[in-house]
């Protein structure tokens, strides 16, 4: 089944394209307030109509896409960054103290609901996207650690790893050589689902006011702008609602995809 | 009136010919063995009279199962057939029965699917007392993982004759187990199908277990029937080609060539090696399993020492600890009088000169790499690492004397088969010129005919290299032709050592007996091919 990869794939590529076209253009100055033409819904001249203070919604949009992709990207890559390291260590030392260690740690990062302390650390430090960033990612840690354990333990009982270890190769070595290039499927596909959930905890985290501060847009904080005029003007709310979810539902149909486009068994099962 | 009668099936999958005019037939208490390598469509004709063919199979030809046609069964009626009057054994035991259900649970199973009219709980009693596990004994309530790997296959065909079917197909029924046990599940297997009056359908590679089980063959070569006979008539005399082949390689021997082993090299001292058991009462410090029970031996330079046992004796423990992957508790293994482990770590200056071929030619290279990477990983372990063009000079030396090509160099192993595979183990074995070799079960994965051409490329190797190895099988007759010392392992323990020859015609443990006995054997032939 390549439909989800297909579908998945375009609603994802056409937000990073709205994201990298607002750099150069968008149709109005996504700041410019224009108080006589507020809340027009959409129509030829705003296309998906303005908000209170009369700025572009689709504008907004556009440059709100990029706020998101680059709070999900830097989320996704302390995740990477610092869980996959844990992660392949833990594998190396399975049953040792430090493999304890890392899984114990893991568990209590778990055991705290993730966006009750993202709004902790923001109210702590200060509202703003590079806190969002910091709280979202933490959280990824712990998801890429026992993703790579999990995939790494059965790995370790191979032979070509028993191979490698006959050739003296060190734990370290034969982690980053063997075990991480045979994991890259596995990665790859939760670092898909992790950005779609980092892209929805930025949204969340702005609705509240704890993300990207004004001006800079954000989905989440239209959406919150949107809440007391949305009898009045309903595209207000909608349009970042829709946006929201389409990217989430495009990020996961393209996880979805990839997993079985990569997965070799599920490649065999099919033919 | 035959039980089973295949005509001219032949068998499409996604448009690739599976099978191709087959036709058998089996009669009542007759055993059928159908023999021949992997992808010769054995299973796939299994698997056609059970229709269970996988996706986009397209029949041709008839199949008759005791008067009916099952090709123009419904589903329906095929899931009343299956169980019933059909019964199916599978290969591995530990994957055919669920492992959350019950032993009892599991016989009934099928009971009450198919026999509405009896007691399931009853039935499944009865059933397993027939197959040599009595309740008493061994209760209904027992989990599969509390058995062993022989108790598991009786449940197993204890399922397959609960509703006493009139065919039971056999497929590799005893290929994951010991050769003892294997004794053990024929001879079940045989009396059941004489004393019921069942077809048996056995599938099998392994033609000595073919020639102690069957009444007649069916051999298969590239889905199709080449060969079918009397049993004693086609293992005396077989007319086709690939019959003679199929022999041939089955009782393979090769010569090795004449060593001088008066020099020590590899030695083995009264090594123990416990591994710690969980915990089961919080205050009182975990026992442990002796593995490796005071072990020593000596392997001669240019020796080819064979070590035989069943699976759980402690020879993958052994070889590990050889190897220098896993620490001793207490003895000494020295390599030319160097320790492999010393103060907690292995010893690189030992390591260097000791080499391992696996068993499993898919697991034991990493797929995303090339052949040249793999067999260069050694490499890793010199002191200097050679140049480019000695790399490149190495590397073609040891793909040639493997018998493969330098171009191979850049292919990656999913490019190759199952035998070449194992080629290209033992030239990364090879490539850094290793005092010691441990074959580990180096054979045991492969079809008749590739192994018999992997023993030959080993003997040949010896001449070129002078090897010194030490090679562990389960298969009995592969070590007494590749090997000049053997030892017999049993339970930790080293129970017979002694040269290979003598060893088997006279064996002195009653345990080495007893697996000499056990394993099954070609009829001697008068004329050799």
């Amino acid at each position: 089944m390549r439909r989800n990869l297909i579908i998945g794939g375009a609603l994802s590529a056409l937000m990073v394209l709205a994201a990298l076209v607002s750099f150069v253009w968008t149709p109005f100055e996504h700041t410019a307030m224009d108080i006589p033409n507020k809340l027009q819904s959409p129509n030829f001249t705003h296309w998906l109509g303005t908000d209170h203070f009369g700025r572009d919604i689709f504008s907004m949009i556009m440059v709100g896409a990029r706020t998101s992709i680059a709070v999900a990207v830097v989320a996704v890559g302390i995740g990477v960054g610092l869980g996959v390291p844990l992660g392949l260590w833990a594998a190396a030392r399975q049953g040792g103290w430090v493999d304890e260690v890392i899984m114990r740690g893991n568990d209590l990062i778990f055991a705290f609901p993730s966006l009750v302390i993202a709004i902790l650390i923001t109210a702590i430090f200060g509202a703003g996207a590079v806190n969002a960033i910091i709280a979202i990612g933490i959280f990824n840690i712990p998801v890429f650690a026992r993703v790579t354990r999990g995939g790494a333990l059965p790995l370790w009982a191979r032979e070509f790893i028993l191979a490698a270890r006959v050739a003296g190769k060190g734990a370290a070595r034969i982690s980053v050589e063997h075990i991480l290039p045979n994991l890259a499927n596995l990665l790859i596909v939760q670092a898909t689902i992790q950005f779609s959930l980092g892209i929805l905890a930025e949204a969340a985290l702005s609705y509240v006011g704890l993300g990207a501060q004004p001006p800079t847009p954000s989905w989440g904080r239209m959406l919150a702008d949107a809440q007391t005029l949305v009898s009045i003007a309903p595209h207000m709310a909608l349009v970042p609602g829709f946006a929201i979810i389409l990217t989430v539902l495009g990020l996961n149909l393209l996880g979805d995809g990839l997993r079985d486009a990569l997965d070799p068994r599920l490649r065999v099962a099919r033919t | 009136m035959n039980l089973l009668s295949i005509q001219n099936l032949s068998l499409r999958i996604n448009d690739t010919l599976i099978l191709h005019d087959v036709s058998l037939d089996i009669a009542p208490g007759e055993v059928v063995a159908i023999t021949g390598e992997s992808g010769s469509g054995k299973s796939m004709t299994a698997l056609a009279v059970m229709q269970l063919l996988p996706e986009g199979s397209d029949t041709t030809g008839q199949i008759t199962l005791d008067g009916q046609d099952i090709n123009n069964l419904t589903e329906a009626q095929m899931c009343a057939l299956r169980g019933d009057t059909v019964g199916m054994v599978f290969q591995e035991p530990m994957t055919a029965l669920n492992p959350v259900q019950t032993i009892g649970a599991q016989v009934a199973e099928t009971v009450r699917l198919h026999r509405p009219d009896l007691d399931p709980m009853g039935r499944a009693a009865e059933v397993l007392t027939r197959v040599g596990l009595p309740p008493d004994q061994v209760p209904l309530t027992r989990y599969p993982h509390a058995l062993s790997g022989g108790q598991r296959q009786r449940v197993v065909i204890a399922i397959a004759i609960a509703c006493g079917p009139k065919l039971l197909i056999a497929d590799e029924p005893t290929t994951a187990l010991d050769v003892t046990t294997q004794a053990q599940i024929l001879d079940l297997l045989r009396q059941l199908a004489a004393e019921d009056g069942m077809g048996l359908m056995m599938i099998t590679h392994d033609l000595a277990v073919v020639a102690e089980m069957a009444h007649r063959i069916v051999v298969m070569q590239h889905g199709a029937v080449v060969e079918t006979g009397d049993t004693a008539t086609l293992l005396a005399n077989p007319q086709h080609p690939y019959s003679k082949a199929l022999l041939a390689a089955s009782t393979h021997h090769v010569t090795l060539p004449d060593t001088d082993t008066s020099a020590p090299l590899l030695r083995v001292e009264n090594v123990i090696r416990d591994y710690p058991l969980p915990r089961t009462k919080l205050f009182q410090s975990p026992g442990h399993m002796r593995a490796v029970n005071d072990v020593s031996f000596d392997i001669p330079r240019g020796g080819r020492i064979g070590l035989v046992g069943e699976s759980g004796c402690g020879k993958s423990t052994l070889t590990r600890a050889i190897l220098g992957l896993e620490p001793v508790q207490s003895g000494r293994i020295t390599l030319g009088g160097d320790p492999v482990f010393s103060a907690g770590k292995p010893n690189l200056a030992v390591r260097r000169r000791m080499q391992v071929v696996f068993q499993d030619p898919y697991g034991s290279f990493n797929p995303r790499h090339k052949v040249a990477r793999l067999i260069t990983e050694p490499f890793h372990l010199l002191e200097t690492q050679p140049t480019a063009t000695e790399r490149k000079m190495r590397i073609t030396e040891a793909l040639t004397a493997v018998g493969l090509s330098p171009e191979d160099a850049e292919k990656y192993p999913h490019q190759f088969s199952g035998g070449q595979r194992q080629r290209i183990a033992i030239a990364r074995a090879l490539i850094i010129r290793p005092d010691l070799i441990v074959f580990d079960e180096a054979v045991s994965a492969l079809d008749v005919s590739v192994r018999a051409q992997i023993l030959d490329l080993i003997a040949d190797l010896c001449t070129q290299y002078d090897l010194t190895y030490l090679f562990i099988s389960h298969d009995l007759s592969v070590v007494r032709t590749i090997t000049d010392r053997v030892l017999v392992m049993k339970a930790g323990q080293i129970v017979e050592q002694g040269d290979t020859e003598a060893v088997f015609t006279a064996p002195q443990h009653p345990y080495t007996r007893t697996l000499i006995d056990a394993a099954p054997t070609l009829p001697e032939r008068t004329e050799h091919v």
